[in-house]
């Protein structure tokens, strides 16, 4: 199962070293990773989107509570997170079909960030599935680069029937 | 008063209350050395190896409870250091190790003896730093010692740049430290120890096992106490050795692959299995799913991650065991709790009786086993600390040895780190100077740092060794007899160098024995050899550790000893009957 893992630490050089060779060590591939400083700016916030066995997965989690820089870890659950990541792809965009890929960038809420002779790039930012149901649709025009964000999360707040952005 | 980041560092260490420090200089390392040449109260040792000098501390560290400290060059001094450390955290033995460091100006350029001695000790430390500015020093060394000696105890490394150890600061050690990321839970869960003391209260065939946990919080007494006031039976590990009295009529003796067989017996058949300072490693537990497997299970101890990291615990207490044993004792006294173990304790001795550790005794071979027995009687009066090599000599030592008091024994455990003996008891000798420092070795294992003979020489630490010379890298040559159709493939060592002469060469007294008649003889002039002694005993070259669990096997089904087990087999069925009563 995926685990969307929070894990405050403070900001010093090197911490994203003793984070990731944690994992590394006990074969876990990081699916998805984003690091930025928080808004004290002796935190920085680790995102890590890690797939596998949950014993292993805890035994992991403990070892990085462990860690002297690390403050904090919160193993998000899934229904009670928000979460985004940012895709910017670059299709092929012909004249004759430009106004197609505005329209599917419309319908998701994406920006054109840059247009070209024959390409145009897109920025789109939500849940995985979102960008997942963008990419298959703009495949079809071709996909010529394509770059993400590892995925960031935060927990919801504690309110009855909160609204799903 | 502006003084250098290097005076800082050894004004530091006088402030920690370092007694003695392990050394070994070198160009970048030139400040801090020049600026411990000043201090009266840190004596400097120089060995001949960095990692003598990481062996040396750790062996200090052992024996007092303290921190070892080591100071050594980059590069190639760092690197050296790398076996020790790992040996260190494996054992989770506190130590502070000081790495000198090319200038920040060219770090990361490949300069001149670099090396990223901090990425490469990332997981064999605790933590570790790199300090870039001299100001920070004093505060780091702060909670290096902090972080070295409390909760679950580890090496630290700080890594100091030359420029660092140059340039000036206002010095002022600080007094506390502020470490949002780091707060060990010392005191446990209330509920959990009285849920764990009607356990105990309850249990008809309690077992506790003991391991370097209890030594490291300094909880002997209340060990002792709570095994006493419920009569339960103690199975120590190698690392836990010491923790309880070995020649006390509860104690049992060593679990796991090379345990007495009783003792594996007594762990199969527990009911509640009491886990103080323990982590299931795989040289006790055999296999898993057998180990302990009609029992419940309490496991105490300060680091969370050991809970249910192997074996899942049904009640499990983080915190100092020191603290956790002492809460159970009044809980236990307050329910009035009374000892229930007296049929079982009838089931092991009736165990102990018909499966004890047994070799083949000679009259003209010189047995290991016999030469380690030979020692726990000639020094059965005399303070002693026992320390070993890694190997049979190793596990003859577990098995023939009897440590009574805590910390006067030092066995490299997790990493079985070979070249660990020899150096370990030096250290251990600067940490009891008024006991008998006893190595136990093998052929193979001392060669890997004979050169510390020098060290003890020039230092003037009297170890002893006792050398149990097969000619074999016993250990490998074991299995391969075992396992792999006697194919002695890179395990023979033939009788090089003359033990004796190397002895000599380095000032020490060098004995020869190859009668068993001698042994005595020998020990004795050893011990009472003012000045380091080296025994070379020539013992039966193909001698197995026995008994012995096969790799993954299940602990209760031995090869070797005396015939018997599983432990189904085993069990006296009238006895058994009065347990339950």
């Amino acid at each position: 199962m995926q685990h969307t893992l929070s894990v405050l630490v403070e900001n010093k050089p090197g911490v994203l070293t003793r984070v990731a060779s944690l994992f590394a060590r006990r074969g876990f591939n990081i699916d998805s990773l984003a690091v930025g400083v928080t808004e004290d700016p002796s935190l920085s916030r680790i995102t890590i989107v890690v797939g596998g066995d949950d014993v292993r997965l805890e035994q992991v989690a403990k070892q990085l509570h462990k860690l002297i820089n690390v403050i904090k870890i919160q193993d998000l659950d899934p229904r009670e997170m928000v979460d985004r990541e940012l895709v910017l792809f670059k299709v092929n965009a012909p004249a004759d079909r430009r106004h197609e890929i505005i329209e599917i960038a419309n319908v998701f809420r994406a920006k054109i960030v840059d247009v070209g002779k024959n390409t145009v790039t897109i920025e789109a930012t939500g849940a995985g599935d979102k960008l997942a149901a963008m990419e298959d649709l703009l495949r079809a025009y071709g996909i010529k680069e394509l770059a993400r964000t590892g995925k960031i999360a935060l927990s919801r707040a504690l309110r009855e029937g909160a609204a799903t952005a | 008063m502006r003084i250098t980041g290097a005076q800082a560092l050894v004004r530091s260490l006088e402030a920690e209350g370092v007694e003695v420090l392990f050394g070994y200089p070198g160009g970048v390392a030139l400040p801090i050395f020049d600026a411990l040449y000043e201090s009266t109260t840190v004596r400097t040792v120089l060995p001949r190896h960095e990692q003598g000098a990481v062996h040396m501390a750790d062996g200090y560290a052992r024996v007092t409870g303290k921190p070892g400290v080591v100071l050594v060059t980059s590069g190639p001094g760092a690197t050296n250091t790398v076996t020790g450390i790992a040996n260190a955290y494996m054992d989770s033995i506190p130590m502070v190790v000081f790495t000198a460091q090319v200038a920040t100006t060219v770090i990361g350029t490949d300069a001149f003896q670099e090396s990223d001695i901090t990425g490469i000790t990332i997981p064999i430390t605790k933590h570790n730093y790199l300090v870039k500015d001299v100001a920070e020093l004093p505060e780091v060394i702060k909670e290096a010692f902090h972080i070295a000696t409390t909760g679950r105890p580890g090496p630290v490394l700080i890594d100091v740049p030359v420029d660092v150890s140059r340039a000036e600061l206002t010095f002022k050690y600080p007094e506390t430290v502020n470490l949002s990321g780091y707060k060990p839970t010392v005191k446990g869960h209330a509920k959990q120890i009285k849920q764990a003391a009607g356990m105990i209260a309850k249990a008809r065939k309690p077992l506790l096992y003991a391991g370097g946990g209890v030594l490291a919080s300094g909880a002997w007494k209340e060990l002792k106490e709570l095994c006493e006031l419920m009569q339960l039976p103690v199975v120590a590990t190698l690392m836990g050795k010491g923790a309880f009295p070995e020649d006390h009529h509860l104690s049992l003796g060593m679990p796991g692959m090379h345990g007495p067989k009783y003792v594996n017996y007594a762990i199969t058949e527990t009911d509640l299995l009491i886990a103080v300072g323990v982590r299931f490693d795989d040289r006790v537990t055999g296999k898993l799913s057998s180990f302990a497997s009609k029992s419940r299970i309490i496991h105490i101890d300060i680091d969370p991650a050991e809970i249910g990291k192997n074996k899942a615990v049904d009640v499990p207490v983080v915190g100092d065991a020191k603290g956790v044993l002492a809460e159970l004792v009044v809980e236990l006294r307050k329910m009035n709790a009374e000892p229930r173990t007296d049929a079982w304790m009838r089931v092991i001795d009736d165990w102990r009786s018909r499966y004890p550790l047994h070799y083949h005794p000679h009259d003209e071979v010189v047995m290991p086993q016999y030469v380690v027995e030979r020692v726990r009687e000639l020094t059965k009066d005399r303070p002693t600390v026992i320390v070993t090599e890694v190997g049979q000599n190793q596990m003859w030592a577990c098995q023939y040895a009897r440590i009574k008091e805590p910390r006067t024994w030092a066995s490299s455990g997790g990493l079985g780190t070979m070249g660990f003996g020899l150096p370990a008891a030096i250290g251990a000798q600067f940490g009891r100077p008024g006991h008998l420092v006893i190595d136990i070795a093998g052929d193979g294992s001392i060669q890997m740092n004979s050169q510390e003979m020098a060290t003890a020489a020039i230092e003037k630490q009297p170890v002893k060794v006792v050398l149990l010379n097969n000619g074999f890298l016993g250990m490998v040559r074991q299995w391969q007899e075992l396992f792999y159709e006697r194919r002695y493939s890179s395990s023979v060592l033939p009788p090089c160098p003359d033990f004796v002469k190397l002895a000599e060469a380095y000032g020490w007294l060098g004995l020869r024995v190859t009668d068993p008649k001698e042994v005595d003889a020998a020990l004795n002039a050893a011990f009472d050899h003012d000045g380091p002694a080296l025994i070379d005993f020539r013992v039966a070259p193909e001698e197995c550790v026995f008994p012995m669990v096969a790799p993954g096997g299940s602990i209760d089904e031995m090869l070797g000893g005396i015939p018997g087990g599983p432990v189904s087999e085993m069990l006296d069925d009238e006895l058994l009957e009065e347990v339950w009563e």
